[in-house]
């Protein structure tokens, strides 16, 4: 235990052995089936939201998915705030992280978990604390398809 | 119309579906999940890809976070094609700039409105 040695110990490898046989099997194929069901109804209240944009105000197919993704995060909002996409979250895992719910979900509860430390230090600065990594990896990789797109497009590629 | 709902639901189940096995197989969190579905959709819109599908299943690929990735991609792109190099940083969020602001404006009403339980 004195020295960091590369190999371990029998002991260590019983050990992991062991841990190996206690680990908790994820359930694959539940976790698809619900993220399936939970993530597909997501996407058709959204759907739903887009036609009520499309129909009672003037947005086209194309423009309607700004006001429907606002329209969603604000749900996420009560919903997150009453403490049921939480809940849902435990349940529905990738369904309900990976629509845009899931972001907002990540922003807001950031938000409301660190109220207690006020709102500049607290609210202020730990609200992207979960989400920022999306905007992080989206945003440059955004960045690098974009300049490698502009400048094949430049050289007259493609 | 009911198609379109049909197809929203399959789409964007199967987009769920791939960041579930993301997590069970590669074993990481759902932060990187995340992650890898924006950087997806940015690639997809570069190939030009992502658009068809948003043509074919709505709310099903709008609404899953690689339409994120993808959307920062096309107003990169679109301002770029008139301003050229320096539209990629100048449109970046053109495209969405409602769910990143409905996100800070939401998320600061619900700081104000609710607390957190433990």
């Amino acid at each position: 235990m004195t020295k960091k040695s590369k190999t371990k110990t029998p002991e260590q490898k019983q050990y992991e052995q062991l841990g190996k046989k206690h680990e908790i099997k994820r359930p694959i194929l539940r976790n698809c089936i619900v993220s399936f069901l939970v993530g597909g109804t997501i996407c058709v209240i959204g759907q739903a939201i887009s036609f009520f944009y499309m129909y009672f105000f003037d947005f086209t197919e194309q423009t309607s998915g700004n006001p429907t993704v606002a329209t969603l995060i604000f749900i996420s909002m009560l919903l997150t705030g009453f403490g049921v996409y939480d809940r849902l979250g435990q349940f529905a895992g990738a369904g309900s992280a990976v629509p845009v719910t899931g972001f907002g979900n990540a922003v807001i509860s950031a938000a409301i978990e660190h109220k207690t430390e006020g709102f500049v230090q607290g609210v202020g600065g730990n609200m992207f604390k979960l989400a920022g990594t999306v905007l992080l990896f989206g945003v440059f990789s955004a960045f690098v398809v974009a300049i490698i797109h502009t400048v094949v497009g430049m050289l007259g590629g493609l | 119309m009911l198609a379109m709902f049909f197809w929203a639901f399959v789409v964007g189940g199967f987009i769920c579906v791939i960041g579930q096995l993301i997590m069970d197989l590669g074993k990481v969190t759902p932060g990187h999940a995340l992650s890898i579905l924006v950087v997806v959709g940015a690639i997809l819109d570069g190939l030009g890809l992502y658009e068809p599908l948003l043509d074919f299943a709505g709310a099903g690929a709008s609404v899953p976070i690689t339409s994120f990735g993808n959307s920062l991609t096309h107003g990169a792109l679109q301002e770029a094609e008139q301003h050229g190099l320096i539209g990629v940083i100048t449109g970046m969020f053109e495209v969405t700039s409602s769910g990143v602001s409905a996100a800070i404006i939401f998320a600061f009403i619900g700081a104000l409105l609710f607390r957190s339980r433990g």
